[in-house]
């Protein structure tokens, strides 16, 4: 799922600057089960800044919502009259969320609590890591399931380079070489002989370098009514 | 005792299971506690949420107590550990917002320790002496002020 | 040199490679350009190695510390009359800027390129620089050579006109880790088209050979010339920090006490307490024994069956590569003459 974290708290006021009326908005998805920007979440910045507002003198009014998902117009529907009342709306989405409201809402200047930053998941309480870096070409089922794109700081194809040491990558300790990791569960399939294929330069046309993407399902799509 | 100044208004959260018995107690043996202490028994300090110490002190709380088992003795195994994680939060969230990080404390008290709850109030008493009033009180009176939390399903 | 097609049976007509394929021992040292655009840097450093090396290694943004280029000072070699090895990373260019540079060295004289990863860009003086790693070194061995041997760019498009002709290098660090698939991975890099190997520094002689046996029993060696890499030590504390904190290098315990016991007589003082005289001796005394260290691992290095040469990096100390050649027995170096197409 989408990892993001809250941006400072005093990057936060500095975005919301000199907006009196301000709409916390949270989302019941994936910042909840990062605990960045659910319900919980929403209501704790909301009242820190009325508090903070309050002590330096411009008390602002800090009223805040959380929808289940902030990605679906569906769901901003809802908070319609909400974000039509106030002056500035703080997104507790990622971005994708954040860009959905200032969609949705055109008359409304949204700001951002939030810097999203990977798509991973939580390997225990607390501790998030990034898995998928989003390429557009799968390649899981050649490297024993473990991404050489997202997890290799090099995103090499045929790893590993002469930086790794000890299982870990050279840029930091905390970080495992992702290729010992292919390459010690491969060997415990039994299936190495994958190591010695050469794999040719990766299509990026398919990942963020071919630009914006967009996919259609024209089996999805409502009819138009004639 | 010192002047007490009965304006000062301390929120203490108390387990069910060991600092609540222990506040009971100590009313029972007729130890005097500081007036200003409202106590709000909790089943665990587990239960503590972040915002139940926000909301205090939007509420114009000039201090909160968080008062728990000893470690280890939880009757809900890891509660009170959690609890002095949140209370630690809140010391962050109290300093980025502008407000002292004191005006939280986390206290471990049995049941039986009647007179340790009593001096954990006193204690904090004199940090709200020292400290001053809760600065987002409005005419020096607590303000009553409506958290808004509005869930949409 | 040749610049024809390689009627005359070499891929690149380069000196490096006459020198291999003659059957001697090659020696190539390394140049580490400046953090600056002064040509007589260059020239100062080619002043140095000038006979004493088949080809010189010129790295590129090494630790990802922005450095001349280079190609570009590889092109003052080239006017100097020396050789290079152009050293290129994965790090900082897609594949189009990589094709383009090989056509322009080449087109600059340039005849020899060692493809490589590339450290990560956090190591140096700009890491909030996009990293690029559109291919990686494998890919890139395979793309020169098909530059080369089949007159083709990765596109699939066909080169018309003339190809550059590379001689092509990648490198192999024997004790990185996975210590036992190393030897497999330079397998994957001659596959992919390696003509020669330059290792990463060895002063372990034991582990060495053993990574040299599992390289025969794939018959690596006779598929690419493998130079070791050697190094003179400067100090204790280099070696110590080489030891502790460089992904792959092993060195002995007994290589560090020996340049410490060349310190010895300084032993009694600490480092406030010296003199600068006294610094500048005991500095002299662990570089002397920095160097022969180096030459001694140098003839081991080349009793072992497979190799075919040495790789000098002396780093920021060219001047240290004349007295190791030389002690080495290296000296003078062979001139071949390229056979008549």
């Amino acid at each position: 799922m989408i990892i993001a974290e809250q941006k400072p708290f005093e990057e936060v006021k500095s975005l919301v600057g000199e907006a009196q009326k301000i709409l916390v908005v949270g989302c019941g998805t994936c910042v909840t089960v990062c605990f960045a920007g659910g319900a919980r979440e929403a209501a704790i910045l909301a009242a820190s800044l009325r508090m903070a507002s309050k002590l330096d003198g411009d008390p602002k009014d800090v009223t805040d919502v959380t929808v289940q998902r902030q990605c679906e117009w569906e769901y901003l529907d809802t908070i319609a009259e909400q974000v039509n009342e106030a002056d500035l709306i703080l997104s507790l989405g990622c971005g994708i969320g954040v860009q959905a409201i200032a969609e949705h809402f055109p008359k409304a200047w949204v700001v951002p609590g939030l810097n999203t930053s990977f798509l991973g998941l939580p390997v225990e309480q607390g501790v998030w890591v990034e898995r998928c870096a989003a390429c557009g070409d799968c390649i899981l089922g050649l490297t024993a399931g473990i991404c050489p794109i997202a997890r290799c700081s090099k995103s090499l194809l045929n790893g590993p380079c002469g930086g790794s040491q000890d299982g870990h990558c050279e840029v930091n300790e905390d970080i495992p070489c992702a290729w010992q990791l292919i390459y010690d569960r491969l060997k415990s399939l039994d299936k190495l002989e994958l190591l010695s294929e050469i794999r040719p330069p990766k299509n990026w046309r398919t990942s963020r370098d071919g630009g914006p993407r967009k996919i259609v399902r024209p089996d999805l799509r409502l009819c138009e009514e004639e | 005792m010192s002047d007490v100044n009965t304006d000062y208004q301390i929120v203490a959260f108390c387990c069910q299971y060991c600092a609540y018995a222990a506040a009971d107690l100590a009313g029972g043996l007729r130890l005097q506690y500081p007036p200003n202490v409202k106590i709000i028994q909790i089943p665990c300090t587990g239960k503590m949420d972040v915002l139940y110490a926000l909301q205090a002190f939007e509420a114009g709380a000039d201090a909160v107590m968080v008062a728990g088992c000893m470690p280890g003795d939880c009757h809900f195994l890891e509660g009170n550990l959690n609890a002095m994680r949140r209370v630690e939060r809140v010391k962050d969230l109290l300093r980025q917002i502008g407000l002292e990080a004191e005006r939280i404390k986390m206290f471990h008290i049995s049941s039986s320790m009647a007179s340790q709850f009593v001096s954990a109030t006193e204690e904090m008493l004199r940090t709200v002496e020292k400290l001053g009033p809760n600065p987002l009180r409005m005419n020096g009176k607590a303000s009553r002020k409506e958290t808004h939390v509005r869930r949409v399903s | 040199m040749a610049d024809q097609s390689a009627s005359n049976g070499y891929l690149s007509g380069s000196n490096l490679e006459r020198v291999l394929k003659s059957g001697n021992f090659a020696v190539t040292a390394e140049l580490g350009p400046p953090q600056s655009a002064d040509a007589k840097v260059i020239r100062k450093k080619a002043a140095l190695l000038r006979g004493y090396c088949d080809a010189v290694n010129i790295t590129d943004n090494q630790t990802a510390i922005v450095r001349m280029s280079s190609i570009g000072a590889g092109a003052i070699l080239v006017s100097e009359g020396l050789e290079p090895v152009i050293q290129m990373t994965c790090r900082d260019r897609n594949r189009l800027a990589i094709q383009s540079d090989i056509l322009g060295a080449y087109a600059l004289g340039m005849r020899n390129i060692l493809c490589l990863t590339g450290d990560h860009q956090t190591f140096g003086n700009h890491p909030q620089a996009k990293n690029v790693f559109d291919i990686d070194s494998v890919q890139l061995i395979q793309i020169v050579k098909n530059l080369r041997d089949e007159h083709v760019f990765q596109c699939g498009d066909p080169l018309k006109g003339l190809e550059p002709r590379f001689f092509i290098g990648a490198a192999e660090s024997p004790f990185a880790h996975p210590i036992e698939f190393r030897p497999y991975r330079l397998r994957k890099k001659i596959k992919a088209g390696a003509n020669f190997i330059q290792t990463q520094l060895v002063f372990d002689i034991p582990a060495f050979e053993c990574f040299m046996e599992k390289v025969r029993a794939l018959g690596l060696h006779q598929q690419a010339y493998i130079l070791a890499g050697v190094g003179p030590l400067k100090s204790p504390a280099m070696a110590r920090y080489m030891k502790e904190s460089v992904p792959g290098i092993l060195i002995p315990q007994e290589l560090i006490e020996r340049l410490e016991e060349a310190g010895r007589p300084w032993a009694g003082k600490s480092k406030d307490e010296l003199t600068k005289e006294e610094k500048k001796a005991r500095s002299e005394a662990w570089k002397r024994t920095g160097i022969e260290i180096c030459i001694e691992l140098i003839q081991k290095i080349l009793k072992i069956e497979g190799v075919a040469g040495v790789h000098i990096m002396a780093i920021e100390w060219e001047e240290a590569v004349e007295p190791i050649v030389k002690g080495a027995g290296l000296y003078p170096r062979p001139v071949i003459e390229p056979l008549a197409a």
